[in-house]
């Protein structure tokens, strides 16, 4: 393997590991996290590293895995005059991402409730297969959910107003454009907002596990071990699968008509400044913006559930959103290069914003400390509360990773597990599984994710994340 | 052997044969829900005519699925049949998509958010064949 170390957790992916590349691979990983990454990985972050207008490196998160054209768990920054914008470095799922509420609840006052607070979410909240939600939107309302995200959710009783202040970009990406998205992904998006989805998509009951720093941990509303809290896991559905499909063929055409060479049909693009770029990044804010809807409404219904069982105001319960954050996104931010400031488009696919303290764009009373980064684990096992760092506004363009990473493909996982097996196991461990078929929990085992307290491990020995506290699940639903 | 899946860390790949580009572009699509629900479950009560256009055949299959898959949220409904007529020198296509709305015997099994272009083809050497991977 062409590696070259820079630190225990830190490792360069030479510019002579494959041709084209205009810089070298960064990969953040700690010695038993690098063991598990494959190939095909490595060649896709030297792929990325082939893009014109590429800055510094191509990033790799202790997260990464095989992709679909970029890798997942990858970070890439494009000069904003000189780069391009590309649709597959956000993914299908624009704004997939993750939100943690708190509560003022120990675990020992909800342990006989967990049972009933997850068939109550289950039912209040559509999940599933190509799911209808229980809002119905006209075309003109879904254009407001484009422009106005989380505030539109907000403003017609979904969720609470100040949910919004601790929301990337407090929920709304101004200057996007529904104009640019076609009727098709309209169509598609109506009936979908206020859904939870499939595959790896949950929403989780938790408990405080373990706080490593306490000053964090209380800065952002964690105040004690066995604190309950709820973390909702969900994008943009087939919305912004919609958007990136329409924009994807539209890209091909303009990397042809631009004569941009791309070694993989799935890395199309276009330069930042063209038309079809500029089309693509106002249509990619609407999705955004309906993930950031999406989860507000689902948060609603989930406070909602807690009231219905526990018979208590959710205000009472003080389920405020500790933060919110998405993984699948592109952003126009600032960034130092060469020592010179410069407005980049930052693609994360599948990585996570990770601020650090003092940043523009994180919440005012988390300034002195650094952004929440959540980092959801698999199903088995434990969810992460970081902060982000300096560091990585120095190293990784303000980000890091996203989640454990899948270590096994679904069939492989099907084969090895199977679904009431899991569940079972899950019970065995005091976690309760409702899902909408057990296939689906064979393929979103435990093992078949790669151990999220190693990928932790490795963003904070690299320092670009600092952890502070693990979230272990209590409960949990899957579409 | 009309289709088989292959391994891909976080996602599924798609082969799907046919003795004409017709049929393979048929049962790339039956792959595509047969992975969703159970398809011998889903009457053919609902019909949906399709029509396409790309540049090049593997831009036309992926588009041709991305409709039907956009179609199954429009309308809350699975597809278990398909007809398609490829026009290679117009590189177009108009298909019908037979479903019903989806319901419980389906037995549902997981999401396709999306088709993908990585390593996409489609080709022809003794009979055609097209390779896709899926997102999931």
């Amino acid at each position: 393997m062409a590696l070259k170390k820079i630190s225990d957790c830190e490792w360069e992916l030479e510019k002579g590991y494959q041709k084209g590349m205009l810089v070298p691979g960064r990969i953040f990983a700690n010695k038993t996290i690098l063991r598990d990454i494959e190939d095909g990985a490595l060649r896709q972050c030297a792929n990325v590293a082939s893009i014109p207008g590429i800055l510094k490196y191509s990033i790799a998160m202790p997260d990464i895995h095989y992709g679909y054209g970029f890798p997942i768990g990858g970070v890439a920054a494009f000069d904003s005059d000189t780069g391009v914008i590309s649709p597959g470095g956000v993914g299908f799922d624009i704004n997939c991402g993750v939100r943690l509420l708190k509560t003022n609840l120990s675990i020992d006052d909800i342990k006989p409730n967990i049972k009933e607070l997850i068939d109550n979410i289950f039912q209040n909240i559509p999940s599933g297969v190509g799911k209808k939600g229980k809002i119905r939107l006209s075309i003109p309302e879904l254009e407001d959910v484009f422009y106005r995200g989380a505030e539109w959710a907000a403003d017609n009783e979904y969720g609470w107003k100040k949910d919004l202040d601790n929301i990337e970009e407090n929920g709304r990406m101004l200057n996007s454009d529904p104009n640019k998205v076609s009727d098709f992904a309209k169509k598609r998006g109506a009936p979908q907002l206020g859904t939870l989805g499939s595959g790896n998509h949950f929403l989780e009951i938790q408990q405080v596990d373990k706080i490593f720093d306490k000053d964090l941990a209380n800065a952002y509303g964690i105040l004690d071990e066995g604190q309950v809290t709820v973390m909702i896991h969900t994008g943009s559905r087939g919305c912004g699968h919609q958007i990136c499909s329409d924009y994807l063929n539209e890209m091909e055409r303009a990397a042809k008509k631009y004569g941009i060479k791309i070694p993989d049909r799935q890395l199309a693009c276009a330069p930042a400044k063209s038309i079809e770029a500029q089309n693509y990044y106002d249509a990619m804010k609407c999705g955004v913006n309906y993930g950031f809807a999406n989860r507000q409404a689902i948060t609603h219904w989930t406070r909602e559930s807690f009231e219905n069982v526990l018979h208590e105001d959710s205000e009472s319960l003080d389920m405020q959103t500790i933060y919110e954050v998405a993984h699948n996104i592109a952003k126009l931010e600032e960034h130092v290069v060469d020592g010179k400031k410069k407005q980049v488009y930052v693609h994360r696919k599948g990585a996570t914003r990770a601020f650090g303290p003092h940043t523009t764009g994180i919440p005012k009373k988390y300034q002195d400390y650094g952004q929440p980064v959540i980092i959801p684990g698999d199903m088995g096992s434990a969810s992460y509360l970081l902060a982000g760092t300096e560091k990585a506004m120095k190293t990784t363009f303000g980000s890091t990773c996203h989640g454990a990473g899948r270590r096994i493909s679904r069939a492989a996982a099907k084969r090895k597990f199977r679904g009431d097996a899991v569940i079972k196991a899950m019970a065995k461990q005091g976690i309760y599984v409702r899902a909408t078929n057990k296939t689906m929990i064979a393929e979103e085992a435990h093992g078949a994710y790669k151990d999220v307290n190693e990928v932790v491990r490795s963003a904070v020995e690299s320092g670009i994340s600092k952890v502070v506290a693990r979230l272990t699940p209590v409960g949990v639903t899957k579409g | 052997m009309k289709y088989e899946y292959f391994d891909v860390t976080a996602d599924v790949g798609v082969k799907a044969f046919g003795s004409t580009i017709n049929e393979v572009f048929e049962n790339s699509a039956i792959a595509v829900f047969h992975l969703m629900c159970s398809t011998k479950n889903v009457a053919h009560l609902k019909q949906i005519r399709i029509q396409v256009k790309s540049t090049d055949l593997e831009g036309l299959i992926r588009e041709w699925l991305t409709q039907l898959l956009g179609l199954k949220d429009i309308h809350g409904m699975m597809f278990s049949k398909f007809k398609v007529q490829v026009d290679e020198k117009k590189m177009s296509l108009e298909g019908v998509g037979w479903g019903e709305e989806t319901q419980e015997k389906h037995l549902i099994k997981t999401e396709v958010k999306a088709v993908t272009s990585h390593l996409i083809e489609v080709k022809k050497n003794k009979q055609w064949q097209a390779k896709f991977i899926l997102d999931l």
